[in-house]
């Protein structure tokens, strides 16, 4: 045997008589990590086969063959509060400070599909977002803003295909086709079911009208990504980084048998479905999870027949994990922001947000979300790692892990499997049931002292948090409501009727009902009253209590 | 043998973060509490029907919407109506701290926010209820 054959193997005995921090080293997903890692542990890798190089199948170092050498990732800042006007001006000065992309947040009535003024709308007006009950509010909302130079994200799913109606209406209303503009809905029903819990109908006619949105988009819309299949929901809800891997991309695999059940030719619409993940603590197990995902997403499609290169590419946009930001020393979140940023950079993203230091308290200041802004602009333009695609590649460690990923994803597909596939494993309750236990033992390893966190359990400080809080005007919801009141007086009445009705028809029967939706929208029918009516058609969806 | 305490948890309002409150459902359940878990989407009026039904000595409410200064104190005022006045009622979320003042004016004994243990909410309850 060589020396060198020998210092290969010496690094894979755990010496017994040497003394390290822990007994155990692991990753947040409970993957055991080895003191050392060798060619050893990637030998039964191919490179030509499973690594390849950078915008080539199976596009695992990336989508492109330039990357950020070509073109940076947009940064794209999830926002939304109070009224549209107020959002309004949120964009504007986010567009003022570099950002390149707008990603809008909803509150609480919209994600629902109901109006301001609806009983269960009470205290919620413009929380957790900005409120958009009609055509009216879009146009607000992008007042000023150029929506054919500039891509949108919407994080809306329930009544996404409203929404994006919305959105198109607006953007004909300002002499702008519909061919030419580009963006994003979410639109992704299956994680609303599993973690996120905006849902509004019942699992199948909801992708009946996710499917719609992918027929008329491929026809009408061609920018535009139709959905974009999240992880990010899940990992908050408290999964791990593989069941937020697995249960993804199992969503995915879900909507493209939905859309070539119906019909529709998988290289029509798959170059269109794009992916949302979280950036979690865990450095090398993030930047491993989008290199698998890159991987198992092309390898799957082909398998379901698709034949476009752009059919395989598996584009997403990465946020920062919420849930990682402490309310204790907020303005260390930086830190762990800017960590985690890192790890979706080096993982390939194509569109970025980066949350704001004062997450756990409240939504961000302008000050606060300036400094998140600027952490992208600094890993982007000072740090140097966007000079090389993927630059961690061939590192024995984020290889050994991209494929244990793999490996461990192939698992849950085979339990989902078992569970009869997506839907029916969600009404058992199965996905539930895995992010509930991952969450309650991380939140135990906290409380016992097992794992740590700068200034909850370690390094902690007695001092009051000193940080600007962001304060909502307290007549936006009475404006809002009167807003409304005008609108439904102001409009025809013979046309808002005839539009409600048509829709009621059409989705009674198995039309695409985009068009009928956005006849609708046209006829200034609010967000409540055009779910209204589908919910009238479709029944609510009541999830199983689990926990 | 000494009676379980009945602990509610509940979500008021149509945030769908329950990530805490199953979290903290657990936790009670681990020490020995009686938890009922509402699920989600509650108003405050099925939240106190629910309490009153399941005679429950503890109520928890979780809320990170922003709507907790409307809806939690709708939740106390319409126990007081119910002749429940005696419940203790927790909160947590992501409530900023002014509020806080406010909300235990309104009757809520104990706000928890990011970074509680799950201890420090068993041994708050075990002290503070009331029966």
């Amino acid at each position: 045997m060589s020396e060198k054959r020998k210092k290969v193997d010496y690094c894979d005995q755990i010496g017994t008589n040497i003394t390290e921090r822990k007994t155990k080293f692991e990753t947040l997903s409970g993957i055991e990590v080895k003191r050392v890692y060798t060619p050893k542990d990637i030998s039964h890798i191919d490179y030509d086969r499973d690594i390849g190089v950078p915008g080539e199948f199976p596009f695992l170092r990336g989508i492109h063959s330039t990357m950020y050498r070509g073109r940076l990732w947009t940064m794209r800042q999830f926002a939304g509060f109070g009224s549209a006007e107020e959002t309004n001006r949120r964009y504007k000065y986010l567009l003022e400070h570099g950002e390149t992309g707008l990603s809008v947040a909803f509150d609480y009535p919209t994600l629902y599909g109901y109006d301001t003024d609806h009983p269960l709308a009470r205290g919620e007006f413009g929380k957790c977002g900005v409120a958009v009950s009609s055509l009216k509010d879009m146009e607000i909302l992008f007042s000023g803003i150029p929506i054919d130079r500039i891509t949108t994200s919407m994080t809306i799913n329930g009544p996404a295909a409203i929404v994006w109606g919305f959105y198109i209406a607006n953007a004909e209303k300002q002499g702008i086709d519909r061919r030419v503009i580009g963006g994003t809905i979410q639109n992704d029903i299956l994680k609303e079911y599993i973690a996120q819990k905006s849902y509004i109908f019942p699992p199948e006619p909801s992708m009946r009208l996710i499917v719609d949105t992918f027929e008329f988009g491929s026809r009408e819309v061609p920018r535009w990504n139709t959905i974009s299949i999240s992880g990010y929901h899940i990992r908050e809800a408290g999964s791990t980084a593989v069941q937020e891997l697995a249960f993804t991309l199992g969503d995915g695999l879900e909507y493209v048998r939905w859309a070539m059940k119906r019909g529709l030719k998988i290289d029509d619409f798959a170059p269109r479905l794009s992916f949302f993940f979280n950036a979690h603590n865990d450095f090398f197990e993030e930047i491993a999870k989008y290199r698998a995902a890159r991987r198992i997403w092309a390898k799957e499609l082909k398998k379901l027949g698709a034949k476009k290169p752009r059919s395989l590419l598996m584009r997403f946009h990465t946020q920062t994990a919420g849930c990682s930001l402490t309310a204790q020393q907020p303005e260390i979140n930086i830190v762990r922001v800017t960590l985690q940023a890192l790890s979706a950079v080096l993982g390939g993203t194509q569109s970025l947000h980066t949350n704001s230091m004062d997450e756990a308290l409240a939504l961000p200041s302008e000050k606060a979300v300036r400094i998140a802004l600027r952490t992208q602009q600094i890993i982007a333009e000072e740090s140097g790692v966007t000079s090389t695609v993927d630059p961690l590649g061939g590192s024995y460690y984020v290889e050994w892990l991209t494929d244990k990923m793999e490996e461990e994803t192939y698992k849950y597909f085979d339990r989902v499997e078992r569970c009869g596939g997506v839907i029916p494993a969600i009404e058992k309750g199965f996905f539930q049931r895995e992010i509930a236990e991952s969450a309650y033992r991380y939140q135990k390893e906290i409380d016992e002292n097992k794992r740590f966190i700068v200034g909850v359990n370690k390094y902690k400080m007695d001092e009051p948090i000193d940080i600007p809080i962001l304060r909502m005007d307290e007549k936006g919801e009475e404006r809002q409501i009167n807003r409304l009141k005008k609108l439904r007086r102001d409009r025809n009445k013979a046309k808002f009727e005839r539009s409600i009705s048509r829709l009621r028809k059409a989705a009674e029967g198995d039309e695409n009902l985009m068009p009928y939706i956005l006849d609708c929208v046209h006829s200034y029918a609010t967000l409540g009253e055009t779910c209204g009516v589908l919910r009238e058609v479709f029944g609510e969806y009541k999830e199983p209590v689990i926990y | 043998m000494e009676k379980k305490i009945r602990v509610l948890i509940a979500k008021p309002g149509l945030d769908g973060h329950d990530r805490g409150a199953k979290i903290v459902a657990r936790a009670l359940r681990d020490a020995g509490m009686e938890v009922i878990y509402t699920g989600l989407h509650q108003t405050a009026e099925m939240i106190v029907e629910t309490a009153v039904q399941e005679d429950v000595d503890v109520v928890g409410l979780s809320l990170l919407s922003g709507a907790h200064m409307t809806l939690f104190r709708d939740v106390t005022r319409l126990l007081k109506e119910k002749g429940m006045g005696d419940v203790l009622v927790v909160c947590g979320g992501i409530i900023p701290e002014e509020d806080v003042p406010v909300l235990k004016k309104a009757g809520i004994a104990g706000c928890f926010g990011p970074g509680t243990s799950c201890e420090e909410i068993v041994e708050f309850i075990k002290k503070n209820v009331k029966r």
